[in-house]
């Protein structure tokens, strides 16, 4: 924990040497900006180690958004593109692999401290999964809410692999009587006033052999930013509980109801989530399962297209249900025609699908619309919630055809 | 869980480096990552010290410029802000200071 002088020292230092450093590349990139598609939505591009070039939207703590055109790239999201979500500025920034233990502790027979290197001596198993930010696409809604301004680019697909935490809990041996398990990553506040970051799952949920300590992504090493040594993951789930540099397991016999739990990431109690904007719902429950959302990845918003055919190509996904259909229309959601989706990888990941369609003078939005397996459908318009999480409309891409 | 602070080497700190393990040796390398230096910067306005006095300990300045803007987004929308950071966050801000912190952010922003 960082003391609020020695806070303030580094904060003068960081921008004193800034305003004398117009040497330095890094600085030079950063110049470049992009504009995302809501009022007061220019945001700089930056350059962190171990990142392309992201969408920054705040540096202390960092958080990086992943630029739309890298969701066209393929249906795995690269490491180095990866998006960045942190609370709390007391971020890990020197890591020991080789010293990092994960407290297994509470309402268990036998803790432990389960190094690195003992973890990657267990059955490994392998998911391909989206995380997704709660507050994703919150820029976009209307009216507008406060907190972090994202475009659409607070997800990503990643190949996990990993260590089911059941393996671990088993290890440990859950006793009788646990409700729920509580997990901590080695980011905490500057001040120790500040809650500190930790989620909880209940125990059926955390026992599902799905939920992983994941310690590689894509082939490779978490990016420092991502969550190195490990992070749990969560399949289906908002990235809220996907707590990253988790070094803390703690088995409880309560419901865990920190600030995280019971005052923040909570949405209305209803099937959509939502309520009349404005307006605060009666009754909430923790964020939990991502609801069904699909995306044009090829025509940027705003594109100038040739009339003609065209093949249009995107991705879908959903909380786990995989995905059934899409559709899309290009006649403002009067007709839809189905696509063909692409390589299954699994229900937890990006579903890629593509369709042609032939494009006239007229056509002035593209529109997708996804269905999951469990039946849910994207709806036509916007939902909306105090906390600006879960959007799922059916996305319009805006196009001139000439 | 909170860990000791680990406070980044001050200035210098253009210089990215990163010594990540790269090879399948028995033990892996300790890992240091720098963060960019930090550049965002509040914008000038009425009782700016006390602004930066209060906010800058735990966040950048963009957490403030990138909310939304407009006439819905003026003094009440700031008061729940600062309400906020004291009421959940503990945010050390004295009382005297919350009008005057609220008056910049709804005057600058």
């Amino acid at each position: 924990m960082l003391d609020r002088r020695e806070m303030m020292k580094r904060v003068g230092a960081g921008l004193a040497f800034g305003a004398m450093s117009g040497l330095n590349p890094l600085r030079a990139l950063a110049a470049d900006t992009v504009t995302l598609p809501f009022e007061n939505g220019e945001r700089p591009l930056v350059k962190y180690p171990q990142k392309r070039l992201m969408i920054g939207l705040t540096q202390r703590p960092p958080q990086l958004e992943t630029p739309f055109s890298v969701f066209n790239e393929g249906p795995i999201t690269p490491n180095d593109a990866f998006f960045v979500r942190y609370h709390l500025a007391d971020i890990p920034l020197d890591i020991d692999p080789d010293k990092f233990t994960i407290d297994i502790k509470g309402k268990v027979d036998r803790p432990f401290k389960l190094s690195i290197k003992d973890l990657k001596k267990m059955h490994a198993t392998e998911i391909v999964a989206v995380n997704q930010c709660s507050g994703n696409s919150r820029g976009l809604f209307n009216p507008r809410v406060a907190g972090g301004q994202l475009g659409n680019g607070a997800m990503g697909n990643a190949r996990w692999r990993g260590v089911p935490l059941k393996a671990v809990l088993d290890k440990a041996g859950v006793q009788s009587g646990a409700r729920q398990v509580v997990f901590g990553g080695m980011d905490g506040p500057v001040s120790d006033k500040t809650p500190d970051f930790a989620k909880a799952l209940d125990i059926d949920h955390a026992r599902d052999g799905e939920v992983m300590l994941a310690y590689l992504m894509n082939g490779k090493d978490l990016p420092v930013l991502n969550g190195f040594p490990v992070r749990l993951v969560v399949p289906g789930y908002y990235g809220t509980y996907w707590v990253k540099h988790l070094n803390e397991i703690t088995v409880i016999d309560s419901v865990f109801d920190n600030f995280w739990m019971k005052t923040a990431y909570r949405i209305p109690d209803n099937a959509c989530a939502c309520v009349e904007p404005g307006t605060a719902p009666k009754a909430t429950v923790p964020i939990n399962r991502f609801n069904v959302r699909s995306f044009i990845t090829n025509v940027a918003d705003g594109a100038k297209l040739k009339a003609g055919g065209k093949l249009l190509k995107g991705i879908a996904f959903d909380g786990g249900t995989g995905i059934k259909q899409v559709a899309v229309s290009i006649d403002g959601g009067q007709t839809w025609k189905n696509a063909e989706l692409g390589r299954n990888y699994g229900k937890y990941s990006f579903r890629e699908w593509k369709v042609p369609v032939k494009l006239t003078p007229d056509t002035r939005e593209l529109k997708v619309r996804a269905t999951s397996n469990g039946g849910q459908v994207q709806p036509m318009e916007a939902t909306w919630n105090p906390a600006g999480y879960m959007r799922n409309v059916v996305e319009t891409t805006h196009v001139t055809v000439g | 869980m909170k860990r000791k602070a680990l406070l980044a080497a001050g200035a210098s700190g253009l210089v990215v480096m990163l010594w990540a393990a790269s090879l399948a040796t028995v033990g892996a390398r300790p890992i240091t990552y720098k963060l960019p230096d930090e550049t965002a910067a509040f914008k000038p306005g009425p009782n700016l010290d006390v602004v930066k006095n209060n906010c800058t300990a735990c966040h950048s300045a963009d957490y403030i410029s990138t909310q939304p803007r407009g006439p819905k987004f003026k003094k009440d929308f700031w008061k729940a802000e600062v309400t906020k950071m004291i009421k959940v966050y503990g945010a050390p801000i004295e009382d005297a200071d919350v009008d005057k912190i609220v008056d910049y952010l709804a005057a600058t922003y």
